[in-house]
């Protein structure tokens, strides 16, 4: 047989790394045999459900239960006085702080849980939870972050009124939570003093939610007998709840098992613990039977984990021909009314600290403070590193602001000011060491692919019909180019509650020679059972389809940290690798035993070890891993196992070009998006079908969070966007048709050399869409307007232009 | 709560039980019949993940009583292959056209489609995406999502001519 073939086959036939695998895990799905939590059903199972706060900011004078302990098949009605003696009426929050499971005397954001119900079922359930009886006091309620400070500002959290060193350092105010600082400010400002050219703008980030098709929710057993309690629940990080739930309840952390099922998409919304979880656990311990919690959409809208709101300020300085000089930049950013941020614990604005972007700037400063108002608490990573979307948001326009103001090409500034290929690994000048870049040729790709110069002539024939009144559209061009930080973390820096962000991978060589993988993160829509598979495919040379994958249960997969922040494959993809080496280095030593040669005298060969020199004398994987089961091998013990967990050198720094064409009707507002191409470059390309998958996703996110999402409150506290009534999620109707592009710069410090792609369209696609829509104003004089853009305010800001009808 | 009887036809199957009049039809299919395909996405039948196919129509589980399905024949995902075990020609799509990730929204996507094909066996682009914007998809961006009806379209119409 011709070798060459022969390989070719081979290779195929593992379909590992760069194979477009179709996904094992479909096969359940399209036939309706998930297993979500809610589909989760045990013997004498009751329900939960909450009584919530009407108010922003009460305080609560009595509560009764007796209406709703009344009403048949009610079980239970717990509040805060319930949970006082157990020392659970308060939880610690990922950010340091705490936040009431059930409220406390006072009630501190709308829907804020007051009262936990249990019942036969969910209709008896919010049935009680509408008879629990609360006299409130109402408040004046704050909800606007810049005057979080004020000197008359309403004193929101009492029960830590007077702690003045909060988990980050001094609190300047009641309602101040951080103060977080990186970079030389002094630099800064000179270089902003020194400067030809600076421009400054306030750029919001509004508030959003990451609202998966699925809601959160639980179902916690307390196995009286064993003394075990199981927890199935929506966990994006599995194993951390364990630890959690086992400081927070005393129970001992091998009593706890936690399982993640299948999970209906996370996008940050379930890292966190929430109020639901601890009252199904004491529930269930309670009574001794299971109980299941899951929100409902508004609830879930209005009270579990938020996204973004931030208050940006940045300022630019740059010569007259276009180099950057210095970046300051300042953030207000509202936590609302508990700090249940989900970062790094050292970093309580996550990794912010990325927003001199793709670009060479010498000095840069940026400071963040956090403060309470009546809102909601989260602060999640929407499917985004942590902070890092809103990071690529400020930056990305500012770069378009200072464009306008020089009368330079957007496109043509970003590559002048661009961090250099030869200059990586490159430390920006907040601290980060980006691992690989290769920025110019990425930009030169999508602007010849979209052909920009013919755009831009397009666009200056449009704007002379426009003027002639031979059209009421303006066409926009919106540039991006967004560098993300994603892989969290090297424990040396990076932990959530003390635990290191390390991930795991475990692996078994079963004798026939297929094998089970099983790993510290969790799937949940990202078909990790697939790509994973495909990773140690190429490693160990055993075909994806004879290998199990399996992620969420703390009884049997090994320890590690969860999927979000885009870390799975930088992390938990390097374990695999990693503990696939391992198998192949025992694999080694086995296969020399068997061909009677030293080891050094074998080479890999895509399933096997071969003789150097002489292919014919091999030993596939399969025979190693039966004879690592039936031979007796000296020095070496049975059985084909491994396992690693990878503590990250670096983060890892993908990157990518998005442009965005928009045609907006002055008239209207109605912004229709004409095309957009994305071109990403995240590393070694596992599986091709699965990476344009999760661009498509994360560019329709972030279409809808740049046009159209906004959680806001009105002046007393009342959540505006709390349902799917008027909280934008794209159909199929709005959601343009995608291109993807890509270049691949490997990372040179991961064992495969992948980055992670996930987030990286929501990080790029957030400004192409913002810088669109200004673009087609620019002409105009319009410099910034804040998201999102949806028909009513692009309408405004065509009206202020003075250019409706 | 006093109960009611329902009878219905549920994925061929006569179906007799007793329920509260206000019980919804997502619950009584999910918790009273098991069939846990149909999910529940949001409060307002925007979503779409409850959606099932009832006397011929795409219908919203989460906002019709089991009460009002009294009589009626009612398809969900589960029985949506044959009953051979072998796959719908949508379902065989979505896995070949990576037309979903988390899988929360396909089984409604997917009984939204299989009627969306026998109103219209041959939809353009536009009709598809306008046929299933009652179904909410947060993962995939609809494009694959297109494409497996497109595909499962095209395989049904090729079917349809050699039969």
């Amino acid at each position: 047989m011709n070798v060459h073939a022969d390989t070719k086959e081979r290779v195929e036939k593992l379909q590992g790394l760069g194979s477009s695998r179709k996904r094992v895990e479909d096969a359940r799905f399209t036939q309706g045999a998930g297993n979500y939590v809610d589909d989760i059903k045990l013997p004498g199972m009751l329900f939960g459900d909450f009584a919530r706060s009407p108010y922003g900011h009460a305080r609560i004078k009595s509560i009764n239960k007796d209406a709703a302990l009344a009403v048949p098949g009610v079980v239970a009605v717990l509040t805060a006085e319930d949970l006082k003696p157990l020392n659970l009426h308060y939880m610690p929050t990922l950010a340091g702080d705490v936040q009431a499971v059930l409220a406390d005397e006072k009630v501190l954001f709308q829907n804020q849980e007051v009262a936990f119900i249990v019942a036969e079922d969910r209709y008896i359930a919010a049935d009680a939870a509408d008879l629990v009886e609360v006299e409130y006091e109402e408040l004046p309620a704050l909800v606007d972050a810049f005057k979080a400070m004020d000197d008359d500002a309403p004193l929101l959290r009492e029960d830590i009124k007077d702690k003045m060193e909060g988990a980050h350092g001094p609190r300047k105010h009641h309602n101040h939570i951080f103060h977080w600082e990186e970079g030389d400010e002094a630099g800064a400002n000179q270089a902003l003093a020194d400067a030809e050219v600076t421009v400054e703008e306030m750029i919001t980030y509004q508030r959003v939610h990451p609202c998966p098709l699925e809601t959160c929710g639980c179902v916690a057993s307390m196995d009286k007998i064993n003394g075990k309690l199981t927890l199935w629940g929506t966990f994006q990080a599995p194993h951390a709840v364990r630890t959690v739930a086992s400081l927070i309840t005393n129970i001992p952390e091998h009593n706890i098992r936690v399982v993640s099922p299948d999970i209906g998409g996370g996008f940050g919304n379930k890292v966190g613990v929430y109020a639901g979880y601890i009252c199904a656990a004491v529930a269930s311990i309670v009574t001794g039977v299971p109980i299941k919690w899951v929100e409902d959409r508004i609830e879930n809208l209005s009270t579990t984990a938020f996204a973004r709101d931030y208050h940006m300020t940045g300022k630019l300085a740059a010569t007259r021909d276009g180099r950057i000089t210095g970046l300051h930049c300042h953030v207000l950013a509202d936590h609302g009314a508990f700090d249940a941020c989900a970062d790094p614990t050292k970093f309580p604005a996550g990794f912010f600290h990325i927003c001199t972007g793709s670009y060479d700037i010498p000095v840069a400063y940026c400071g963040v403070d956090g403060v309470y108002t009546n809102k909601a608490p989260g602060g999640v990573a929407y499917r985004c590193s942590f902070r890092v979307t809103e990071a690529a948001y400020m930056i990305e326009r500012m770069i378009d602001v200072l464009a306008r103001k020089l009368d330079m090409d957007p496109a043509e500034l970003r590559m002048k000011n661009f961090i250099r290929k030869e200059q990586f690994p490159y430390t920006s000048a907040l601290g980060w060491e980006y691992d690989s870049g290769d920025y110019h040729t990425a930009m030169d790709k999508a602007l010849e692919s979209v052909d920009y110069k013919a755009l831009r002539a397009e666009q200056q024939e449009n704007r002379a019909a426009f003027e002639r009144g031979d059209t009421r559209k303006l066409m926009g061009i919106g540039v991006a180019f967004f560098t993300e930080i994603v892989g969290a973390g090297p424990v040396k820096n990076c932990d959530i509650l003390g635990l290191g962000m390390f991930d795991s991978c475990e692996i078994r060589i079963h004798p026939t020679g297929s094998a089970i993988a099983r790993l510290g993160t969790i799937s949940q829509g990202q078909g990790h059972a697939t790509t994973f598979a495909q990773i140690l495919a190429t490693e160990i040379g055993i075909p994806a389809e004879d290998i199990t994958l399996e992620e969420g249960d703390t009884d049997t997969a090994p320890y590690g940290l969860g999927t979000y922040g885009s870390r799975s494959t930088p992390v938990a993809g390097a374990a695999t690798a990693m503990a696939g080496r391992k198998i192949r280095a025992k694999a080694q030593m086995i296969a020399a035993y068997l061909l009677e040669v030293h080891e050094g005298d074998l080479e890999w060969d895509v399933d096997r070890f071969q003789v150097k020199g002489n292919p014919d004398a091999h030993k596939t994987m399969k025979e190693i891993a039966f004879a690592s089961y039936n031979q007796a091998i000296p020095g070496l013990e049975p059985g084909l196992e491994a396992v690693s967990y990878y503590d990250p050198p670096n983060m890892t720094y993908p990157f990518g070009a998005y442009i965005c064409v928009v045609d907006i009707d002055v008239d209207t507002g109605v912004t229709d998006v004409r095309s957009f191409y994305a071109l990403d470059d995240c590393g070694t390309r596992i599986n091709p079908m699965i990476i344009e998958g999760q661009v498509h996703g994360g560019l329709t996110e972030a279409l809808a969070i740049a046009m159209g999402q906004d959680i806001s409150y009105d002046e007393i506290g009342n959540i505006r966007g709390g349902s799917l009534l008027d909280f934008f999620l794209p159909t199929a109707v709005e959601t343009p048709l995608w291109q993807t592009d890509h270049t691949t710069t490997p990372s040179p410090h991961h064992p495969i050399g992948a980055k992670g792609v996930g987030e990286s369209p929501n990080v790029g696609g957030v400004p192409a869409f913002s810088n669109a829509v200004h673009d087609a104003f620019a002409h105009k004089g319009l410099t910034h307007t804040q998201m999102p853009h949806d028909h009513w305010r692009v309408w405004e800001t065509a009206r202020k232009l003075g250019l409706t009808g | 709560m006093s109960k009611i009887d329902v009878k219905m036809t549920v994925n061929g199957k006569a179906v007799e039980t007793k329920t509260e009049p206000r019980t919804l039809l997502i619950h009584l299919l999910r918790e009273d019949l098991n069939l846990t395909g149909p999910h529940i996405g949001c409060d307002t039948s925007h979503c779409g993940a409850c959606t099932v196919d009832l006397n011929g129509k795409s219908v919203k589980s989460c906002t019709v009583f089991a009460a009002q399905a009294e009589g009626a024949e009612i398809t969900t995902i589960e029985g949506i292959a044959k009953p051979d075990g072998t796959l719908h020609a949508l379902q065989e799509a979505f896995r070949q056209h990576h037309g979903l990730q988390c899988g929360f929204c396909t089984p409604g996507m997917i009984t939204r489609a299989y009627r969306l094909l026998q109103e219209n066996p041959n939809p353009t682009e536009e009709e598809i995406r306008y046929g299933i914007s009652g179904n909410l998809c947060r993962c995939t961006g609809y494009q694959n999502i297109v494409k497996s009806i497109q595909a499962a379209a095209e395989e049904l119409s090729v079917k349809e001519a050699a039969e």
